[in-house]
C-alpha cells in the first residue's frame, strides 16, 4: 500500500487547536473549581464546587433567568420574521436570489457596532422615531424607547437576523420543490403539503438559525450595554463584569463553563436531530 | 409583455430590508450632518470626514485593525486551508474531536471566549497587544477558512486528481495544478469573510489588547459609551464603504463558484 | 504540420495513421486480479490478455467489477493479490502517473479552471514537451475529433458531446499504449451515442491503439468490439469474439445479456456428433453441444434466440414444443410474441414487420434448428 503523507497538512492546526483553544479551555475549567481571594483579587488552587453553588444564588439564577428570557423572545422574534424571508428569497429567480444576498450580507458583514449606534439615533429621545410618531400626532410626549426592555429585544433581533436569514435561505434554495408538487399531487392542501414537507425539509436550516441566534444572544453583552443601559444583566453581561471589576476569575470561569455546556448540548442535540454534521447557512 | 403580478412576499422582503437599512442610513446620512447632535438635519457638510482623518488616535486604531485583520486571516488561511485539505484527505481518530476543537471559537458565546484568551495569556505570561490579539483573532478567523474550504474540498470531483494523474502528474503535482486552483476562491473567500470578522470584533478584542493598543471597534465602542463625536459618523461610513468593497470582491468569487456548479 | 489521417509522433514525426493488423503481440495481462473493497470481494482471479491494436470491450451489468478492473489497469486502485503486465513489465509498484495508459473517464473529468487547449495539452506539460509541439500536437488532436477551433473554449462553454470528444483528445494526445474508456458514452443521448460509436471505431483503427472499452450495453459492444469480455459478479463470464459471445454464449447469463435468448432445460435424450437431442415437458428441442461432453439423461440448458425461433400450426422440423400465445407486442419494429409453454415456461419469439396471423389463447408449436441453439452453463446459484 502506498504512504500517505497528508497527514502533516493538519499539523500547523493541530498545534494552533490545542496550544490555544484545548489549553484555555481545560485552564478554564480547571480555574472554574479553584477558590477566589478574598481580598478581590486573584485565586488560589484550593479545590472547590462553590463556584457552581453560587450560580444557584437568586441573584445570578434570575441573571441566567433574565439572559435565557431574552434569548428565547430574540430567537421566537427572529424565527417569525426570518423564516418567511428565508422561505419567500428562496423562491427567487436566480438573479433575484443572488441581488438578495447581497443586500443581506451587506449588514451582515458591517461591524454590529456601527449598525447598533444607527439604533441608538433612531430610538433616543429627540430621534427620528420619536420626531416621526410627533410629527404624525401619535403621540404627544416623546416615547422613552432607548434603555429599556424592547430596545435591547430591537437590537438583539436586529443583529441576529441575518444568522436566521442565512441558514433558512440555504435550506430552501437545496430544497427539491418537486416533493411538494408531488404532495399537492397526492391531495395535501397548501398549508398540509407546507407543514408536511417544506417544514420538514427546511428544518436543518431553521434549527440551525436557531442556534445561530440563541447562542449569541446569551453573550451579547454590549448590546445590552448600549441599548439596556444597566438595566438589564445578562449571563454574558456578567461574565464581563466579573472579570473586568469583580475580579472573581474562578465564578466566572464557572458561568462560562455553564454556558459552554449549554451551548454543546444544542450543538449536539441539532446533529442528533437533523443528522447534519455542520450548522447550516453561515457559509 | 404582460405585467408581472404583485407578489405580497415582494413586498415583505423588501419591508425588512428597508427596516435592516434604515440604521445604516442613519449613520450615513448624519455623518453629512452639519451638527453636533444627530437630531434633525442642518445642511450638509463634509467637516467631520476632515476631522476624522485628522484625529490620529482614530487613524492609529484604524491601523491597528487593518494590520490585524490581514496578519490573522493570513495565518487563518495558511492554518485553516491545510488543515481542511489534511483532513479532507488523511483518516485517524482523533478527527472528529479536533473539528469540533477547532470550530469552537465560533460556536461558543465570544464573551468566553475572550475571557478564556485573558486568563490563558495571562497565565503563560504573554504580553497583551498586537501579538494576543493576532494568536485571539486568529483563533476565531481559522473556523471561517476551514468551514469553506472543507465545503469546496467535498465538492470536487475526484476523477478529476485521477484523471491529472492518469495523464502523468505526480500526487504533489496534482495538487498543485488542480486541487490548490480549484480551492482557490474558497481559501480566498474564506479569507475575507474572516478579515470581515477580525475587523468587526469588539468583545475579544476587548479582552485581550492590552492597556495601550486600540483597534477601531474599541474605539467605537468606548466613545457610544462614554459620549459620541460626530466624526465616529464619518468613521462608520468609511467603515461601510470598506466593507462593501470587500463583499463584492466577495460575491464576485462565490458566484463564479455557484455558477460552475450550475451549468 | 500533420494532416488529417496522420498523428504527430513524438518521436518519428507525423505519421500516416493507417491500421494493419500487427504480428498479435501482448500488450496487457491481467493475472489472477483480486480485490475487495470492505470486505466485499468485488474481483475473483480475473485473467485477461489483451493484444496490440484489439478493441476489447468489459461488458457487464452494473457492480460487476468492470470499472474496478478499468481502475486497476490504470493505476488508480491497486489489486489485493496477482498481478497487471504492460508489455511485459510488472506494473505493481508503478503509480498511475508512470503508466504509458490513459483513460476515459466517465464524466469526462476536464479541467474546469482550464481551456481546451490547457486540458489536452497537460499531460505534454507534464512530460516538458516544447511548447510549439504541445500547440500542433494538441491541434491534431482536436482535429481527430473534429473539434478544430475549440482551443480556447472552457469545459463549462461546451455541450456533453463536445466534452466528450475533448476528453477523448487529452486522453489520445501522449500516444498511450493502452486507451481505458468508462463508459465514455453513457451520458449521451441515442442518437449522438451511435455517432459516437462510429467515430471512436474508426478512431482506433485509424490510430492502432489498444481499447479497453465498458459499457453495459450490449448493442454497443457487438457493434465496436474485436473481443468482448462478459463480466459477472467480479468474474469474467466468457471473452470472445462478438459473434461468439452472441451466438455460442458459454453460460446462461451470457446468453440472456448479450443475446437477450431464451434458456430452456430438458433432458438429452440422444447425441449425433457435436448435436444434442433433449426432452422437455413440453416436447423436444434440439441444440449444438461445441464440444462440451454431456451423455444421455443429463440434464442440460440450452439458449435460443428469439429470432431463430420457428412458429406454426404443426409440428413441421422433428423437435416441437407446445405451448399458447400469451402476449403479443411491439417495440422498435420488431413484434415480440410470449408463448406459454405447458409447463409454464415463457419463450419469448421476435418478428420482423407486424403481419402475424396466430391469436392471443391459440396453440402453437415453436421449433428451431439445432444449429441456432446452443448448450449453456446454467448459473450458479447466488
Amino acid at each position: 500500500m502506498k504512504k500517505n503523507y497528508w497527514w502533516t497538512c493538519v499539523i500547523p492546526l493541530y498545534a494552533f487547536t490545542l496550544l490555544f483553544i484545548a489549553g484555555p479551555l481545560i485552564y478554564m475549567v480547571a480555574i472554574s473549581f479553584a477558590t477566589n481571594n478574598p481580598s478581590g483579587y486573584g485565586f488560589h488552587w484550593a479545590l472547590t464546587a462553590e463556584n457552581f453553588l453560587k450560580i444557584l444564588d437568586p441573584v445570578y439564577l434570575q441573571c441566567f433567568v433574565q439572559s435565557f428570557q431574552l434569548a428565547l423572545s430574540t430567537t421566537v422574534l427572529t424565527v417569525l420574521i426570518g423564516y418567511p424571508f428565508g422561505y419567500f428569497m428562496g423562491k427567487l429567480s436566480r438573479k433575484g436570489k443572488k441581488i438578495m444576498m447581497f443586500l443581506i450580507m451587506v449588514p451582515f458583514w458591517t461591524s454590529s457596532l456601527i449598525r447598533l449606534y444607527g439604533w441608538l439615533i433612531i430610538l433616543q429621545a429627540k430621534g427620528v422615531f420619536n420626531g416621526m410618531l410627533m410629527g404624525l400626532g401619535v403621540i404627544s410626549e416623546p416615547l422613552k424607547i432607548l434603555y429599556t426592555y424592547p430596545a435591547v429585544l430591537i437590537g438583539m433581533v436586529y443583529a441576529l437576523l441575518p444568522f436566521m436569514i442565512l441558514a433558512v435561505y440555504s435550506s430552501v434554495d437545496k430544497m427539491d420543490w418537486t416533493l411538494v408538487e408531488a404532495a399537492r399531487d397526492l391531495g395535501a392542501s397548501r398549508t398540509k403539503a407546507f407543514l408536511t414537507i417544506t417544514l420538514k425539509q427546511t428544518l436543518p436550516g431553521l434549527l440551525s438559525g436557531v442556534i445561530l441566534t440563541f447562542v449569541p444572544s446569551m453573550g451579547l453583552f454590549f448590546i445590552a450595554d448600549l441599548l439596556g443601559g444597566n438595566k438589564i444583566v445578562l449571563v454574558g453581561s456578567l461574565i464581563q463584569d466579573q472579570v473586568t471589576r469583580g475580579s472573581n476569575w474562578p465564578f466566572a470561569a464557572a458561568l462560562a463553563v455553564i454556558l459552554t455546556i449549554m451551548t454543546t448540548l444544542m450543538i449536539f442535540l441539532y446533529r442528533k436531530i437533523t443528522g447534519a454534521k455542520d450548522l447550516e447557512g453561515i457559509f | 409583455m404582460k405585467k408581472r403580478k404583485f407578489k405580497p412576499s415582494t413586498l415583505y422582503l423588501a419591508a425588512v430590508l428597508l427596516i435592516t437599512y434604515l440604521p445604516i442610513f442613519m449613520v450615513v446620512l448624519f455623518s453629512f450632518n452639519d451638527s453636533k447632535l444627530t437630531v434633525g438635519w442642518k445642511g450638509f457638510t463634509l467637516h467631520w470626514y476632515e476631522q476624522l482623518f485628522q484625529n490620529e488616535a482614530l487613524m492609529e486604531a484604524l491601523m491597528n485593525s487593518i494590520v490585524l485583520g490581514l496578519i490573522s486571516c493570513l495565518f487563518a488561511a495558511v492554518i485553516g486551508t491545510l488543515g481542511a485539505i489534511g483532513m479532507s484527505r488523511a483518516h485517524f481518530k482523533s478527527k472528529g474531536m479536533m473539528e469540533y476543537l477547532s470550530t469552537i471559537p465560533i460556536m461558543v458565546p465570544e464573551i468566553i471566549l475572550a475571557m478564556v484568551f485573558m486568563a490563558f495569556f495571562s497565565l503563560i505570561g504573554l504580553p497583551f497587544g498586537m501579538l494576543t490579539l493576532v494568536i485571539a483573532h486568529t483563533a476565531f478567523c481559522i473556523p471561517y477558512v476551514f468551514m469553506m474550504v472543507k465545503a469546496r474540498l467535498v465538492g470536487i470531483d475526484r476523477s478529476l486528481e485521477e484523471a491529472a494523474r492518469d495523464l502523468g502528474a505526480s500526487a504533489p503535482r496534482v495538487f498543485w495544478d488542480i486541487t490548490l486552483p480549484l480551492i482557490l476562491p474558497a481559501v480566498a473567500s474564506g479569507s475575507i469573510l474572516a478579515f470581515a470578522m477580525s475587523f468587526d470584533d469588539v468583545v475579544i478584542s476587548l479582552f485581550v489588547n492590552g492597556p495601550t493598543l486600540s483597534t477601531l471597534p474599541i474605539k467605537v465602542y468606548t466613545q457610544l459609551k462614554t459620549g459620541v463625536t460626530p466624526e465616529i459618523n464619518a468613521l462608520c461610513t468609511v467603515i461601510l464603504i470598506v466593507i462593501i468593497f470587500a463583499l463584492l470582491i466577495y460575491f464576485f468569487l462565490t458566484g463564479r463558484k455557484a455558477g460552475e456548479k450550475n451549468q | 504540420m500533420c494532416y488529417n489521417n496522420s498523428i504527430n509522433h513524438p518521436d518519428k514525426g507525423c505519421v500516416e495513421a493507417i491500421y494493419t493488423p500487427m504480428a498479435q503481440s501482448v500488450v496487457l495481462e491481467l493475472k489472477d486480479i483480486t480485490k475487495s473493497f470492505d470486505n466485499v470481494q468485488v474481483l475473483k482471479d480475473i485473467d485477461l490478455t489483451v493484444h496490440e491494436g484489439e478493441f476489447v470491450t468489459l461488458l457487464g451489468p452494473s457492480g460487476c467489477g468492470k470499472t474496478t478492473t478499468l481502475r486497476i489497469i490504470a493505476g488508480l486502485e491497486f489489486p489485493d493479490g496477482g498481478q497487471v503486465l504492460l508489455e511485459g513489465a510488472n506494473m505493481e509498484n508503478t503509480p498511475p502517473e508512470k503508466r504509458n495508459v490513459n483513460m476515459v473517464f466517465q464524466n469526462y473529468a476536464l479541467f474546469p479552471h482550464m481551456n481546451v487547449q490547457q486540458n489536452i495539452g497537460y499531460g505534454l506539460k507534464i512530460k516538458k514537451v516544447p511548447k510549439d509541439e504541445i500547440r500542433t500536437r494538441v491541434e491534431a488532436a482536436l482535429k481527430l475529433v473534429q473539434m478544430e477551433g475549440f482551443e480556447k473554449r472552457m469545459p463549462a462553454q461546451m455541450s456533453g458531446g463536445q466534452r466528450q470528444r475533448v476528453a477523448i483528445a487529452r486522453a489520445i494526445v501522449g500516444n498511450p499504449k493502452v486507451l481505458l474508456l468508462d463508459e465514455p458514452l453513457g451520458a449521451l443521448d441515442l442518437q449522438l451515442r451511435r455517432q459516437m460509436q462510429l467515430e471512436l471505431k474508426h478512431l482506433q483503427k485509424e490510430l492502432g491503439i489498444t481499447f479497453i472499452y465498458i459499457t453495459h450495453d450490449q448493442e454497443e459492444a457487438i457493434n465496436m468490439s474485436d473481443r468482448i469480455v462478459v463480466m459477472r459478479n467480479g468474474t469474467i463470464e466468457q471473452a470472445g469474439t462478438p459473434d461468439e459471445v452472441y451466438n455460442r454464449p458459454r453460460t446462461s447469463f451470457v446468453a440472456k445479456f448479450v443475446g437477450s435468448a431464451n434458456v430452456l432445460t430438458g433432458t438429452v435424450t440422444a447425441i449425433k456428433g457435436d448435436t444434442a437431442t433433449l426432452s422437455h415437458g413440453a416436447g423436444t428441442m434440439g441444440c449444438t453441444l461445441y464440444g462440451r461432453s454431456a451423455k444421455v439423461g443429463d440434464e442440460i440448458s440450452l439458449a435460443i434466440r428469439g429470432e431463430n425461433i420457428a412458429i406454426g400450426r404443426e409440428c413441421t422440423g422433428g423437435d416441437c414444443l407446445m405451448g399458447i400465445m400469451a402476449e403479443k407486442s411491439f417495440a422498435g419494429g420488431m413484434l415480440r410474441i410470449v408463448v406459454r409453454l405447458s409447463d409454464g415456461t415463457e419463450v419469448v419469439i421476435t418478428r420482423q414487420g407486424i403481419n402475424f396471423d396466430y391469436d392471443l389463447g391459440e396453440t402453437v408449436l415453436i421449433s428451431w434448428a439445432a444449429s441456432a441453439a446452443s448448450a449453456v452453463d446454467e448459473e450458479a446459484a447466488e
